[in-house]
């Protein structure tokens, strides 16, 4: 997106970079503006990144800093004591590794049965695919309800299993949509003709042909998916009752939330130094288990963008 | 009802162009063939297509289908042992007690202006950021705000409301520090359930303006440059441009952001208002969402919590419906046709 929306704003704004050189000045009042949309905007960027420098400074500051609450945006007395026992936790490192396993088998699955039913309600020649989309737009509109589908997966024996961590969630209508409309929108019917003239059947057309063109629109909504599982947590709060099975969002919630309800008064007899470590540790986990997904996010949010954009534009 | 309209609106969009080539290219063959004639040559020619979708269709009819029929529970007392459609049936009888319930009323007000709130501030906020953005030049300083706002978009829900928790922390917090600096003493934000809302709201503000901006950007960016050049030259000022240009230009996507933001008041998140909630605060965080849980979940009443559930799915149902309609009544854009 940014790239075409570049192109856009440097042609328009350049006679007003300019503006010695162009007939029209920029005006005492617009200039006014223009200096409070700065400031503005630098306050935006300041109450959105704020919290986040709290908690990457927290997190490498000394416990006893982060207890008597001295930290702001730099580290105080900084070492790593926290990571250490981050990573040290079997609980925390089994959540991680879970994590792993669901957001990888999970977008795996999600991206097959994605493609397989966009890339067929895609194509104009197959019968009954604008009865079948708005049955699948209806699921966004209407659903079931909570019980009905637990009972659902109840009854298919996934309760507590790794199943169902990636089953029940396994198809976005959104990500459908997303598909659907690149599939209809770069690969011209001529193309399917040519092959078929070839003597291509439409799952080798697919295969060969489809699916390399369509890179793009597959990684966008890979990652889609990938992030979504990442950071859900509710499939597996009623699901799994296995604390082996936990993925990372649920480890987190117990320690950092559940915890952080119950625990003031009860841990004041607590041995101080354990009490100060855990408040430390909160910072730092936070800041590992979300790393993935920030370290990632600056790469791919242009195409993320444009995902979003390719869905909007025929809904 | 809606399924109605959705079949019309994309019938109308896309059923002509199968039909009108083939009648137009093979005028050789005398009549069109029918339907079913139709079907059967596609499913002929292209049977590998229909293999294909076999496995998602049995996904939506299993997880989505299903679970609509299963929701015939909410008019029986449910018993595992005979199934959903096995039990005896009671009618209405668990809505009835729901209505009765004391917590009825409550739980209506709190998700309502629950979601109220969220709509009536996400939804100005990422314009204003967007339309200051575009005022800008491309370079650094622009960037840097898009990525920086964008950012806690992809932060998981629990570590939006760890975060929430710890900075408002009455001991740790620095939200706490700042307001000690005008000399007010330490508020315990989450142990007073008036805070609540503010909190979920401006928690949710945080997260999202970034991410909903991008596609008013998208939709300045479309616009066309000539118009901006044209209300320049006959001396309109930055403001005059943003309000006569840029803000109808992005009136459509406003208007249909709107609509979805009003029809999902009723399904607002769960996730999140089960988070923040503790036992100090549930005066004014126990939505609908959080109940069924409860209910259902905690305390096995499977019946009166799809009851519960199936209530809210039908209210939002209709609100998005009369949302959409009033829309294209008054600005032409709706969802569906």
């Amino acid at each position: 997106m940014s790239v075409t929306l570049q192109g856009f704003r440097r042609t328009a704004k350049q006679p007003a970079s300019t503006s010695k050189r162009t007939a029209i000045e920029e005006t005492r009042g617009d200039k006014v503006f223009l200096f409070g949309v700065k400031i503005m905007l630098w306050l935006a960027l300041i109450v959105v990144a704020l919290p986040l420098v709290y908690i990457v400074a927290n997190s490498f500051s000394s416990p006893a800093a982060v207890s008597a609450g001295r930290v702001l945006l730099w580290p105080i007395e900084p070492g790593v004591k926290a990571y250490q026992t981050v990573f040290a936790d079997p609980q925390i490192m089994r959540g991680y590794l879970n994590s792993f396993i669901y957001a990888i088998g999970g977008t795996l699955i999600s991206v097959t049965l994605t493609i397989a039913i966009a890339y067929p309600l895609s194509r104009r020649t197959f019968y009954g695919r604008n009865v079948i989309m708005s049955l699948l737009i209806f699921t966004m509109l209407f659903s079931g309800g909570l019980i009905p589908t637990y009972l659902v997966v109840q009854d298919l024996g996934m309760l507590n299993t790794r199943w169902a961590m990636v089953i029940p969630s396994a198809i976005g209508v959104w990500q459908v949509i997303i598909a659907r409309t690149f599939f209809r929108s770069t690969i011209p019917d001529e193309l399917h003709e040519a092959a078929t003239i070839d003597g291509a059947s439409d799952l080798r057309f697919l295969w060969s042909i489809v699916l390399p063109l369509s890179k793009p629109v597959i990684a966008v909504i890979a990652l889609m998916y990938v992030i979504f599982q990442w950071n859900s947590y509710f499939d597996a709060l009623i699901y799994l009752k296995d604390p082996g099975l936990y993925p990372l969002q649920i480890v987190l919630r117990n320690i950092l939330i559940l915890n952080s309800t119950t625990g003031s008064a009860a841990d004041i007899a607590q041995n101080l130094e354990r009490q100060q470590l855990a408040n430390v540790l909160k910072y730092a986990l936070i800041v590992v288990s979300t790393l993935p997904v920030l370290i990632i996010y600056p790469f791919v949010a242009r195409h993320f963008t444009k995902g979003v954009m390719v869905g909007a534009v025929k809904g | 009802m809606s399924a109605t309209y959705e079949v019309r609106g994309s019938e109308s969009s896309a059923a002509p162009p199968a039909p009108a080539p083939a009648k137009a290219v093979k005028s050789t063959r005398p009549p069109r063939p029918s339907q079913w004639t139709q079907a059967r040559r596609s499913l002929r020619r292209h049977w590998q297509l229909y293999l294909l979708i076999i496995v998602p269709v049995a996904y939506f009819v299993i997880f989505k289908y299903i679970p609509i029929s299963n929701a015939v529970i909410a008019f029986k007392d449910y018993s595992p042992i005979k199934g959903p459609w096995g039990s005896p049936w009671v009618g209405f009888h668990n809505f009835e007690l729901f209505f009765q319930n004391p917590v009825f009323w409550t739980l209506v007000k709190n998700t309502f202006f629950l979601a109220g709130y969220t709509v009536l501030a996400s939804f100005p906020i990422p314009i204003i950021l967007a339309i200051a953005l575009n005022e800008i030049r491309v370079g650094v300083f622009k960037k840097t705000v898009q990525l920086v706002t964008y950012a806690p978009y992809f932060i998981s829900t629990v570590v939006v409301v760890s975060m929430t928790i710890l900075v408002l922390s009455p001991r740790l917090g620095f939200v706490n520090d700042a307001i000690g600096l005008f000399g007010v003493p330490s508020i315990d934000f989450l142990g007073n359930p008036d805070y609540f809302r503010h909190i979920y709201v401006w928690s949710d503000v945080w997260q999202t303006t970034g991410y909903s901006a991008v596609i008013y950007l998208a939709a300045l960016s479309g616009i066309d440059p000539a118009l901006h050049e044209s209300a320049r030259i006959d001396g309109a000022s930055r403001l005059q441009r943003i309000r006569n240009v840029d803000l109808p230009g992005i009136m459509p996507t406003a208007v249909i952001i709107l609509i979805l933001g009003v029809g999902n008041i009723m399904s607002i998140g769960f996730e999140k208002a089960f988070l923040l909630q503790n036992p100090l605060n549930t005066a004014q965080s126990e939505i609908i969402a959080t109940y069924v849980y409860k209910t259902g979940l905690l305390n096995a009443d499977f019946s009166m919590a799809t009851a519960i559930g199936l209530f809210n799915s039908v209210i939002n149902l209709v609100l998005l419906v009369v949302v959409n309609f009033v829309a294209k009544r008054i600005t032409g854009n709706g969802l569906w046709s």
